[in-house]
């Protein structure tokens, strides 16, 4: 009898449990409507012009700037409107807010650009679940007199990073912009007496020289770096014509003259690359290749700003000194460009505070919040910002006064394929060329068949 | 009669709360699966289509896909092998045979069990490096390298993923042989002795086939681990890399998640669930024999 109601105790008891982790749900389910409550009657308060029970989630990811920016800026906006922020800051964010998203909770602000792995940004924008934003451009800046499209710098909003749909609406704010380019060791081209290279043509004779002291023209971090340098380098070829064409999968488009140029260049750069880049060309040994540069092993790598602050810790070669010129011209006389790298901010269309989080985008935009990025080396796309710049970055950013035009935009967004992504189709071959287990014929008979599935399925 | 029912019903409460568990998260997200292979949906999209079998068809025409089933099963095959080779060897050395330092040896293969995967990548990473890493520097001892050997590039890459995965499978499987070993009667051994049985034929003739269920049973974990390993290293060692070499059906399948396709990348679960259920029946079908007693 004893026993027995020992096991009975035991199992109410762990049923109760059981009871319990569903009771806890309850609460927490309660809590949220106790939260929507709250929303609409702080909404009704915001109309009110108390703005003050209202609080904010903004998930931001965090990436060679650190997060305390991020810190600073939440808590200048909330001295400026009153509106609370709760901030989630992390490197691999996808992996923090992707869980409860998937559960139907969303953050009201996410900053987190497109060409990540996870492609978080890039499903939003498939699955058009991103609030419009265009009516935030002519919003006043929380705490200044002028409107945000007043204070961002030209063409930023005109790309098809910002508004994906080719619509003329605004879904995604740009942020931190950064010139991409080939960055080298200036002391190494200094000490050898070597020029920066202008058009292609002296490029490859700089590999030549180069391969003569054991020194390889061209390192790579991933392929992923290679969308950057494709952008830039199609529209070197082709100007902004071909760029649209190419980019929207234009029939036929990868027969043309100015693409088999930019494969036969990209594919003549895979000889002259570094051939132990391949191998090192992941997602956890990246930082090697970049450590070629350092040690200058290689001589030009396509990359960003974030470059410097990335390898400041590492260990490099006497005379180092970054430098950074756009890509060269297809022949001497043509244009040089640099792509423009930017990311974004955005607002899923589930969030809850979609006023709230308006503001909090158009505040990003002010001065206060731009000098607070600007300290930590991201630089906002607004006018003016070459006073705020220190550093490597005046060199950097002032690439575009030297000459180069700005190349923006990317691939026109189309319905998931299985099997076909613009990373495997378009770059990651390039592994491949390098090692040489595929021809560059064969890279392209794979992107004429990704090409015309993917127009196929433009969105 | 009325203890039947009520011994009935007491052992139904017992069983209830593991049994409702059991229901919720393991047959309910499972059904889940097979049901979302049947549909197509971004990962965070709440709106979904039925498509029925086309994510099957699709993952039929998918070079892709094909490509990391075959790494898969590459894997599952060698790996499988070696380890088992190595592990029985060195189970019937560390029982029979008296060496000093047993002990020692037995903590020794079987700490990459301990460590995390991560870890065993990053250790393997350096030992790959093509630059200054150990084995290019150990094999540069007896030859002169004219270009660094790339271990994890294109060519080798799946050769250096099994060195890992066998390294790190080889203590786990030992340990298990050499505990169904130790219970064999010493008896056996010195009768065979006398008989004139040698090492090897006592070996082959008396230790396997009394430890013949404890094998079949490992033979089911080599496939399901070598599946789960093969993602994590994957993930951890080479991002799929180069130009997909080295993807594995699971890491394809994770990645297809990222590209926006639910249903397509629940596909690839259904197949992968499918595949190591029947290989395992399979590989327990074909190992199949009379228990033997001791």
């Amino acid at each position: 009898m004893k026993r027995r109601l020992l096991g009975v105790i035991l199992s109410v008891t762990m049923a109760a449990s059981l009871l319990a982790g569903c009771g806890s749900d309850n609460t927490t389910a309660d809590a949220g409507n106790e939260n929507a409550v709250g929303t609409e009657s702080s909404k009704a308060d915001a109309d009110a012009g108390d703005a003050e029970t209202t609080t904010i989630s903004v998930a931001a990811i965090e990436t060679a700037y650190g997060s305390e920016m991020w810190q600073e800026v939440a808590a200048a906006f909330t001295e400026e409107t009153g509106i609370k922020v709760e901030l989630t800051t992390d490197k691999k964010l996808e992996d923090v807010i992707g869980p409860s998203m998937q559960g139907g909770e969303y953050p009201d602000v996410i900053h987190l650009a497109t060409g990540r792995d996870a492609a978080l940004t890039e499903q939003f924008i498939k699955g058009n679940m991103i609030a419009d934003i265009t009516d935030v451009l002519s919003m006043k800046v929380p705490g200044e007199e002028v409107t945000v499209s007043d204070k961002l710098a030209g063409g930023f909003t005109e790309t098809s990073l910002t508004n994906p749909y080719g619509d003329g609406k605004t879904y995604l704010a740009p942020m931190f912009y950064s010139p991409c380019g080939l960055f080298y060791n200036e002391g190494l081209l200094e000490e050898k007496g070597w020029e920066v290279p202008t058009t292609w043509d002296e490029m490859w004779e700089l590999g030549d020289k180069a391969k003569a002291e054991g020194i390889y023209l061209f390192t790579y971090p991933t392929t992923g770096y290679f969308d950057a340098f494709f952008y830039a380098l199609m529209y070197s070829v082709g100007g902004p014509e071909f760029f649209n064409k190419a980019t929207n999968y234009e029939e036929g488009i990868w027969e043309t003259p100015e693409a088999k140029t930019c494969f036969d260049i990209v594919a003549k750069l895979a000889t002259y690359t570094n051939p132990i880049t391949p191998a090192q060309a992941n997602d956890q040994d990246f930082t090697q290749n970049q450590q070629l540069v350092l040690d200058n092993q290689a001589i030009f790598m396509p990359n960003g700003t974030w470059i410097v602050g990335e390898m400041a810790e590492a260990p490099r070669a006497d005379g180092f000194k970054w430098g950074m010129t756009a890509l060269p011209a297809v022949e001497a006389g043509g244009d040089g460009y640099s792509y423009t790298w930017f990311e974004q901010a955005w607002i899923p269309s589930g969030a809850e505070h979609q006023d709230a989080a308006k503001q909090f985008i158009a505040f990003l935009y002010s001065d206060k919040a731009c000098e607070i990025f600007a300290k930590a080396g991201a630089i906002q796309p607004v006018l003016g910002i070459a006073d705020k710049l220190e550093g490597d970055n005046v060199m950097f950013y002032s690439i575009y006064d030297n000459g180069a035009k700005a190349a923006m935009g990317n691939f026109a967004a189309f319905e998931a394929i299985p099997g076909v992504e613009v990373r495997t189709v378009f770059f990651d071959p390039v592994n491949s060329l390098v090692s040489g287990d595929m021809t560059e014929d064969e890279w392209i008979d794979g992107i004429i068949s990704a090409s015309d599935q993917m127009r196929a399925n433009l969105k | 009669m009325k203890s039947a029912k009520g011994r009935n019903r007491f052992l139904v409460a017992c069983i209830a709360p593991a049994g409702i568990l059991f229901f919720v998260f393991m047959i309910l997200p499972t059904l889940n699966v097979f049901r979302m292979s049947l549909f197509e949906k971004g990962a965070y999209s709440p709106a979904e289509t039925f498509v029925g079998l086309k994510n099957f068809k699709m993952l039929m025409m998918d070079s892709s896909f094909i490509r990391s089933m075959q790494n898969m099963i590459l894997l599952i095959v060698v790996v499988t092998i070696i380890t088992f080779a190595f592990a029985l060897t060195f189970a019937g050395i560390l029982t029979r045979e008296k060496i000093k330092g047993q002990n020692f040896f037995r903590i020794i293969f079987y700490i990459p069990n301990i460590l995390s995967i991560v870890v065993i990548s990053g250790i393997f990473s350096a030992i790959y490096k093509p630059e200054n890493g150990m084995l290019n520097s150990i094999i540069g001892l007896f030859c002169k390298l004219k270009e660094p050997i790339l271990w994890k590039g294109e060519s080798l890459v799946m050769v250096s993923l099994i060195i890992a995965m066998v390294w790190q499978a080889i203590g786990y499987y030992m340990v298990m042989y050499m505990a169904s070993m130790s219970s064999v009667p010493e008896s056996l051994y010195e009768s065979a002795g006398l008989d004139g049985a040698g090492r090897l034929t006592q070996f082959f003739q008396i230790t396997i086939p009394l430890i013949w269920t404890n094998i079949r049973t490992t033979l089911t974990f080599f496939i399901i681990s070598t599946i789960n390993m093969a993602f994590l290293f994957v993930k951890a060692m080479t991002s799929g890399g180069p130009n997909g070499a080295s993807e594995v059906a699971l890491s394809y399948m994770y990645g297809q998640k990222d590209a926006g396709l639910y249903g397509y990348s629940m596909a690839i679960g259904v197949v992968i669930f499918l595949f190591s259920f029947v290989l395992s029946a399979l590989v327990n079908k074909v190992t199949d024999r009379e228990p033997l007693e001791f």
